[in-house]
């Protein structure tokens, strides 16, 4: 096999230009490849930690129903008091949680004294929600990063569009589940930096002072958010809880919570999906580019050396060793493509990351592109050139093996 | 030049000239052996019943003018080809009915060719050239390769250039690369189509004289074809091909004519 090498790579260098093209040809679309994985890659990795951990946690429970409702924040479809405690006891058995935070939200009139506006309210443990959802402290960006009862938090549009500071007394009304309309004072003790999506206009609030503007007796929570230790396996833990919840919570005639995971609550999953779908046919575009630039050069391999192959098929060597002299040919091709492509790319990276390039969000603004490459597309990248490579070869390999020696030799 | 014998369809058996005193079984034995070529509607017979016989260790050449059947014939006997119609067999085997494999294994351990245009890999030094065929087509182990190949980079006096490659080398040099190719698998038979074609009269005649040393070193039946009268003169026993058909054998004085 050593020789068929040593042959393979002396007939490549044999046409150094065609190799250096053909080989340059392959480099080419590796390293496309792996910027473009790896910068949307980051993009929507960076889009996927911004939804997750800003807003929505890597997965909620809610009342079955909630979530089909969810614009309409009911307050009629929250959890009650009993359901919270059962779940609550369950969460805490699971070693794979890392935080989860108790949600009421609703909607409410948002006043100033002058003007009055609706806002998107949500009632929370403020040492649990900094938990779950880490980059929530890093979106205030005026006033205090902790948030004690008596306090709001609110989004930057209302701030700037009310003229509403740190300090400042606002007044946040709202209609409980009953019809009731209640309202309270607030003081104002920070601002959050805008987030893209539905949760770009919520503001935050302590959980009492929602049970108190909504007239709760017992807590009913809209929702649970749930942080995992380990985000790669939020499949595995979302069957895993879903199975938990279906069994010990939920009745056999009834069914009561509803477990979903970050994909089914932001339309930024089809976003995900679709860069996904982008790197695929990227991917294609590889496969074409090896598949024509190689059978191309093997085509012409085998054409040009007609008579060689005469030759050695004269003097006795067998047709699949024929065959794979010529895949190996191909197969090298590959190879020297994928590493020069891998070596490139992952430089190319670097290049980028130091550039330190920004990028907008959505309403976030000067994020720096973090562009990564992980073994695991490399190995996939360099293993696809190099199947194709290989398949890209038997066909003119094959012809090669099938050659009369008489022809061959009488070729000119 | 002595006319042994000139018949309709020369048959020419074991016992006439140099096997007379000492008959072997032939290396190869050709009964009545044609071959066509189609060409469109046109079907050309370019051997026209051929049979003869060719014993082990001789020096034979076939001679006629171009389009006469030499190269055809010599194809049908190294199992390039196979012939339309009759019976060839080398080296006890049947080698009509070999498929394409077989014929391959067939021809790796048994023929050697030399060819006309020399036809060595150019991407392989002189060295690597020899030893093709033990490592590709034999699997000869390592020890051994080198054995081998180094004796017949002495015999051909090549030993210095071993590490050339073709396009480094003279026309001559070429064609004692591609004899020592040819003898390095120890074949029972070497068959060289118009071997000094390519080459001036003072190498030509080398070469042949290297083929005869060959000859007499390794017993190896050499079998060339040729056109060059010179050169015709230098083989034992002749035979003689015009429009597909034998039209003669000469026998001269070799070592195994006795």
């Amino acid at each position: 096999m050593g020789n068929l090498f040593k042959i393979a790579i002396r007939n490549l260098l044999r046409y150094k230009r065609r190799t250096l093209l053909t080989a340059s040809l392959i480099t080419v679309g590796v390293v496309f490849v792996l910027v473009f994985i790896s910068v949307t890659g980051s993009f929507k990795n960076m889009m996927i930690g911004q939804i997750t951990d800003s807003m929505l946690g890597h997965m909620q429970v809610h009342r079955k129903g909630y979530v089909a409702s969810i614009e309409n924040l009911p307050l009629n479809l929250n959890l009650r008091p009993d359901d919270v405690k059962q779940l609550e006891d369950m969460l805490n058995k699971q070693t794979e949680i890392e935080a989860y935070s108790l949600r009421i939200k609703f909607g409410g009139m948002f006043s100033n004294f002058v003007e009055t506006t609706n806002i998107r309210l949500n009632g929370i443990y403020p040492d649990k929600e900094l938990k779950s959802v880490p980059l929530l402290a890093a979106r205030v960006k005026e006033g205090k990063k902790t948030l004690d009862k008596g306090g709001i938090w609110i989004p930057e549009l209302l701030s700037k569009g009310m003229k509403v500071k740190v300090g400042d007394a606002i007044v946040v009304v709202a209609t409980n589940k009953d019809g009731s309309v209640n309202g309270k004072q607030l003081i104002v003790a920070g601002v959050l930096e805008s987030a893209t999506g539905p949760g770009g206009r919520d503001g935050y609030i302590h959980i009492e002072d929602a049970m108190e503007i909504l007239r709760m007796e017992g807590m009913e929570i809209s929702e649970v958010a749930i942080r995992l230790k380990d985000f790669g396996r939020l499949n595995a833990f979302s069957k895993k809880l879903e199975g938990l919840i279906s069994k010990e919570l939920n009745q056999p005639d009834k069914t009561i919570f509803e477990l979903h995971t970050w994909e089914r609550l932001t339309p930024f999953y089809t976003i995900a999906n679709m860069i996904d779908v982008m790197t695929f046919f990227i991917k294609l575009m590889l496969i074409a580019i090896v598949l024509i630039s190689i059978m191309n050069v093997m085509i012409m391999a085998v054409y040009e050396r007609i008579r060689e192959i005469g030759t050695i098929a004269a003097i006795g060597t067998l047709p699949g060793k024929i065959l794979n002299m010529f895949v190996i040919e191909g197969f090298c091709l590959g190879i020297v493509g994928a590493v020069i492509g891998n070596v490139v790319g992952i430089v190319l990276i670097l290049i980028l990351n130091m550039l330190k390039i920004t990028f907008n969000f959505g309403q976030q603004q000067g994020l720096i592109l973090q562009a990564n490459i992980y073994p695991y597309d490399l190995i996939v990248i360099s293993a696809t050139v190099i199947i194709v490579s290989v398949i890209a070869s038997l066909q003119p390999a094959f012809k090669a093996s099938r050659m009369e020696p008489i022809k061959a030799l009488r070729h000119v | 030049m002595e006319k042994v014998k000139t018949i309709p369809k020369p048959c020419f058996e074991p016992g006439q000239g140099f096997y007379k005193k000492e008959p072997a079984m032939p290396l190869i034995s050709a009964d009545n052996i044609q071959k066509d070529y189609k060409t469109g509607e046109v079907t050309v017979r370019a051997l026209k019943g051929l049979s003869f016989e060719i014993e082990p260790a001789s020096f034979v050449s076939f001679i006629g003018p171009s389009g006469s059947g030499k190269t055809t014939l010599l194809n049908l006997i190294g199992c390039l080809d196979k012939p339309s119609d009759g019976k060839l067999t080398v080296a006890d085997t049947d080698v009509i009915h070999l498929d394409r494999k077989q014929s391959a294994s067939f021809r790796g351990s048994n023929i050697g060719f030399i060819f006309q245009d020399f036809n060595l890999i150019p991407v392989l030094t002189v060295y690597e050239n020899i030893e093709y065929p033990l490592l590709m087509v034999q699997s000869v182990p390592a020890l051994e390769r080198e054995k081998r190949v180094a004796a017949l980079l002495n015999a051909v006096g090549m030993i210095d250039q071993k590490n050339k490659y073709p396009d480094q080398i003279s026309g001559g040099q070429k064609q004692r690369v591609a004899v020592a190719r040819a003898l390095v698998t120890n074949p029972k038979l070497v068959l060289a189509d118009e071997p000094t074609a390519n080459l001036d009269h003072k190498t030509a005649y080398m070469v042949i004289e290297l083929m005869k040393k060959m000859r007499d070193e390794f017993k190896t039946t050499f079998i060339f074809s040729t056109h060059d009268q010179k050169i015709v003169g230098e083989a034992e026993i002749i035979y003689m091909l015009e429009d597909g058909e034998l039209k003669g054998k000469e026998i001269k004085g070799g070592k195994n004519n006795g």
